[in-house]
Formats: structure tokens, C-alpha cells, sequence
């Protein structure tokens, strides 16, 4: 059965039973006077919301907010904006941040205990050191020195031609 | 690719309903991966991110998808057939709204689609009608060793597979169904559920997923950790106590019903199939609440001469980029209330 919001006869949406000196009462809101009312049903917590609370409760603000990854070159500040990360080696560089961050959306564990891929040794190394070398080739193409550019981008062909080849 | 031709019939995997048919629509399982030794996309120039593109499409058309497999440019797709993928739960919002080279990869059954490029490098997914989530994980688990052969993700021993938001990282697993839930939405429970579900760790979402509302008393609802835990217990957890727990709290709602409204159920799924049968206006949202009704009917025996395949047809072609590639044109808003009315009209003529 449908019900109408009780403040403002829009269809409510969120459905209440209160319980007050063994008196039922049922109450019927829309979201918005729901949430007017201090009463919020949310899906999820968004992440910039995880990042938020969890930068209030670290007396270390300013620890977070000099952090950058000297890959991609995301700020901490940045990633708690967007809520998204740069490069994987953003987990390294932000780790002893990201690892509070991640037990509080993932049940409390910041391990992993799952798959792992037939070749994860051997491309934990080369896929660091490829994101290394693209942080350089940028760099240098920056500082306008092609030649070492030139080099950096055979390098980097080579070492992703392993690790993705298209199996011709 | 013309998408035309998917647009006239509802997908295969939805055939066919099982045990759970009564509550569980289907059953979707997706897992994110990022290319090994490239930023993650918000990072990336535009010519990584076409690189990327180029790279992915050329391995997912050669040869690791089944036969017939297609891949859809989104980026250079019509606006129409972009909704017409969401529609089909083929692509996300996001991805049909995002920008820069990305793409879509589809089986010709549809049970498995890849998006490149969307807010990972890759995002695959197994769709299946009823609650399947074991055979989902097998089939996208064996994708994924495929794409291995000619790919290496990113991962770390710590941390798992590396996605660009950290809420996926490890497993990257996500485990999801689209739960029909009349009854309990009748009669308020649904906040309980709603309530309990955030309490274990679950994200209940729309009929699109994220941000969207649940129209026609449909509920996707899925797991949020995805670190700590491995595919098999994500998978098992979800399969064996979460979904049930649900199913069976849908049904006693129904059954109460039943025994206490029966009547009033009964005026209701009549009327809808009335106005079905009538209506000479209709817009989506009305069709995809009176398709509810009906299908909730046909769970409890209420109607006769209408199947459970035709209102999946009708949930689908009702929809407005389906409707517009069915009738062959674009049309405003008032003609497609005409045209879908119609198309309703005629397939619950057909008996």
C-alpha cells in the first residue's frame, strides 16, 4: 500500500515503527522531510565521507595533506576530492592512510586473501618499475630532454611488450 | 554492430526462470582489473587512455570471447544506443554518460559483457536469469584467466588486485542480484531489510544500479567488502545466507498477504492487468509499476494467460530507447506513451 508523506503528502518513502511506552506508532515520510527530520537511510557511506570522518579523527592532518605519490603525482588532498586513486603505486605511497581507510569499508581487513594471478611476482616488480619509468618519461618530456625520453619509451615498450603481449 | 536487432526481444539469458524465479531476476558477477604499469584512468593522458582502449579492444575481439562476440565503440555510439546498452544492464550509466575512448564488449547470448575504460580499465561481468551467483563466478573467473594469457593486471600481494577507488580493491568482486520485492515494499518491511542489509555490509541500489531508485519494486542488492575475504567465501556468504534470507521474507510477506489482504491483492493485480490491456496512454514509469503488479499476480496464481517471459519482454521493450528502436524512429515523450501502450496491448493480446 502506498502512503503519503505526513508533512508534505508527497509518496513517503521511508516507513517508521516507533515503539513509546508500549504504544505502536507508525510514521510515513518522504526522504527529504525524513532527513529534515535527523533521519536518514542511506545505501552507503560515501568514500569521500570514509576519508572525511577518518581525517577528523587523526590529529595528523597536516601529515596527510603533504602526502603525494611520486608516480602520478595525486596529492592525498587530491585523492580525499575525487575519491579516486592515480596509479596502483598510490597504495604504497598512501599506504599507512589508506590502510584505515580500507578497514573501514572493507569489515576491518586490509589484506588480501584472495586470487592471485598465475605471474604476481614477477609483474609486482616490472609493473612498479614501468610506473616509475612513465613518471620519468613525463618528466622529461617536461624538461624538453628528448633524447632521454627516447630512451625511456624504448624501455617501456620493452617492459610492457612482457607484460602484455597481444598473443598475435 | 546494429544494435536494432537486440532491441526486439528481451535478452536469452533472462529465459527461462528457476527455484528462486519468483523473487530473484537475475544474478550478475563483475570484477574490475587495471593494466599492470599504467595510471589508473583520472591519471592517464589522452593518448594513454586511447591506448589503453586500442589495446583491450584488440585482446577482447581476438578471439577470447565466444563466437560472435561483438564490441561496441561508446564513444562514437548513437546517444540511443548508449541507453538501449543501459537498458540491457550491458553498461553502466557512468559509462553510456562518460567521455573518452571506451567501449563495450558482448557475448551474442549477453551473459557476458566487458566495459574498457569506464572508471577502471576493465570492468567484466556474467549476467544469469534466477539466482545463479556460483555458475556467474566460474564463467567470469575463467574470463579472467584468459584475459591473463595476454594481460597482467595490476596487484599487489598486500592489497590484491589494485582498482582506482580503494572501496574494490582485493578481490575487485562484486556479487549482485535484482530481488522483486512487492510485498515487502507493500507493506513497509522493505526498511527492514533496507536496515539489515546496510548492517551486513550491503549496498541495496536501484534497477541501474548506482544512484538510481528502485522502480517496479526492483532491488539490486550486493556486497560492498571485497578485501579480507576470498571470491569463494564472498561468493558463498552471499549465496547461501544473504539472498535466501531475503527470498524468504519476500515470500512470508506474501503469504500474509495472502491469508489477510487477498482481496485487495487480488483488486489490485486485476486492475493492472485491465489497465494493461486498455490504456491507450502510457508512460515507463507507470508500465514498469503495473508489470510489478502483474508479475507479483502471476507469482501467487492471480492471472491466467500471461507468462513470466512475456513481462520480461514487456519490462525491457517498455523502456525508452528499446521502444524507439523497436518502432524504427526517435520519438517526444506524449508518442511514446502512445506506442508503448500499444506494444502492451498487443503482447498481452497474444495468449
Amino acid at each position: 500500500m502506498k502512503f503519503e508523506c505526513e508533512k508534505c503528502q508527497r509518496e513517503a518513502t521511508v516507513h517508521l515503527t516507533e515503539i513509546t511506552n508500549g504504544q505502536k506508532i507508525e510514521r510515513h515520510l518522504c526522504e527529504e522531510c525524513a532527513s529534515a527530520e535527523g533521519i536518514t537511510i542511506k545505501a552507503q557511506l560515501p568514500i569521500s565521507k570514509i576519508i572525511e570522518e577518518l581525517m577528523l579523527q587523526s590529529s595528523a592532518e597536516k601529515e596527510f595533506s603533504d602526502l603525494r605519490c611520486d608516480v602520478c603525482g595525486i596529492s592525498f588532498l587530491e585523492f580525499r576530492r575525487d575519491g579516486l586513486l592515480g596509479c596502483p603505486h598510490d597504495y604504497e605511497a598512501f599506504e599507512h592512510v589508506l590502510v584505515g581507510l580500507l578497514e573501514r569499508s572493507h569489515e576491518g581487513q586490509s589484506c588480501h586473501v584472495g586470487k592471485v594471478p598465475a605471474n604476481a611476482a614477477e609483474s609486482e616488480r616490472v609493473q612498479n618499475e614501468l610506473l616509475r619509468l612513465r613518471g620519468s618519461l613525463a618528466e622529461s618530456v617536461r624538461r624538453e630532454d628528448y633524447e632521454e625520453a627516447a630512451a625511456l619509451r624504448d624501455h617501456i615498450r620493452r617492459l610492457s611488450d612482457g607484460l602484455h603481449e597481444e598473443g598475435q | 554492430m546494429n544494435l536494432t536487432a537486440l532491441s526486439r526481444h528481451s535478452a536469452r539469458w533472462q529465459e527461462s526462470p528457476g527455484q528462486f524465479g519468483d523473487v530473484v531476476v537475475s544474478s550478475r558477477v563483475r570484477l574490475a582489473r587495471n593494466l599492470a604499469g599504467m595510471s589508473f584512468l583520472s591519471r592517464c593522458s589522452n593518448g594513454q587512455v586511447r591506448e589503453i582502449a586500442d589495446l583491450l579492444r584488440r585482446v577482447l575481439t581476438g578471439g577470447v570471447l565466444a563466437e560472435g562476440a561483438f564490441y561496441v565503440d561508446i564513444a562514437d555510439a548513437d546517444p540511443l544506443d548508449r541507453q538501449l546498452l543501459v537498458e540491457r544492464h550491458l553498461i553502466s550509466r557512468q559509462h553510456a554518460e562518460g567521455d573518452g575512448p571506451r567501449g563495450v564488449a558482448v557475448t551474442p547470448d549477453e551473459t557476458l559483457a566487458v566495459m574498457v575504460n569506464e572508471e577502471d580499465h576493465l570492468r567484466m561481468q556474467v549476467l544469469a536469469g534466477d539466482l545463479k551467483l556460483q555458475a556467474c563466478y566460474e564463467q567470469i573467473c575463467r574470463l579472467d584467466e584468459l584475459l591473463e594469457e595476454h594481460l597482467t593486471f595490476a596487484f599487489s600481494s598486500r592489497f590484491g588486485y589494485l582498482t582506482a577507488c580503494p572501496t574494490n580493491v582485493g578481490t575487485a568482486l562484486r556479487v549482485s542480484v535484482m530481488l522483486h520485492l512487492p510485498a515487502l515494499k507493500m507493506t513497509g518491511e522493505i526498511e527492514k531489510v533496507l536496515r539489515s542489509a546496510r548492517d551486513m555490509h550491503l549496498a541495496v541500489r536501484g534497477l541501474y544500479g548506482e544512484g538510481t531508485e528502485a522502480i517496479g519494486d526492483m532491488f539490486q542488492v550486493s556486497n560492498q567488502t571485497t578485501l579480507g575475504k576470498s571470491e569463494e567465501q564472498i561468493v558463498e556468504d552471499f549465496r547461501g545466507q544473504i539472498v535466501p534470507g531475503i527470498i524468504d521474507y519476500e515470500r512470508s510477506a506474501r503469504a500474509a498477504l495472502l491469508d489477510n489482504r487477498r482481496g485487495a491483492l487480488e483488486d489490485r493485480v486485476c486492475r493492472a492487468e485491465a489497465v494493461m490491456k486498455s490504456a491507450r496512454l502510457m508512460s515507463s514509469e507507470e508500465a514498469m509499476y503495473l508489470i510489478s503488479q502483474l508479475r507479483l499476480g502471476l507469482n501467487l496464481e492471480m492471472v491466467g494467460d500471461i507468462t513470466v517471459e512475456t513481462l520480461n519482454e514487456l519490462s525491457l521493450l517498455t523502456q525508452p530507447a528499446h521502444l524507439q528502436r523497436f518502432c524504427g524512429r526517435n520519438m517526444s515523450p506524449i508518442e511514446r506513451g502512445e506506442a508503448r501502450a500499444k506494444l502492451i496491448r498487443e503482447k498481452l493480446g497474444k495468449t
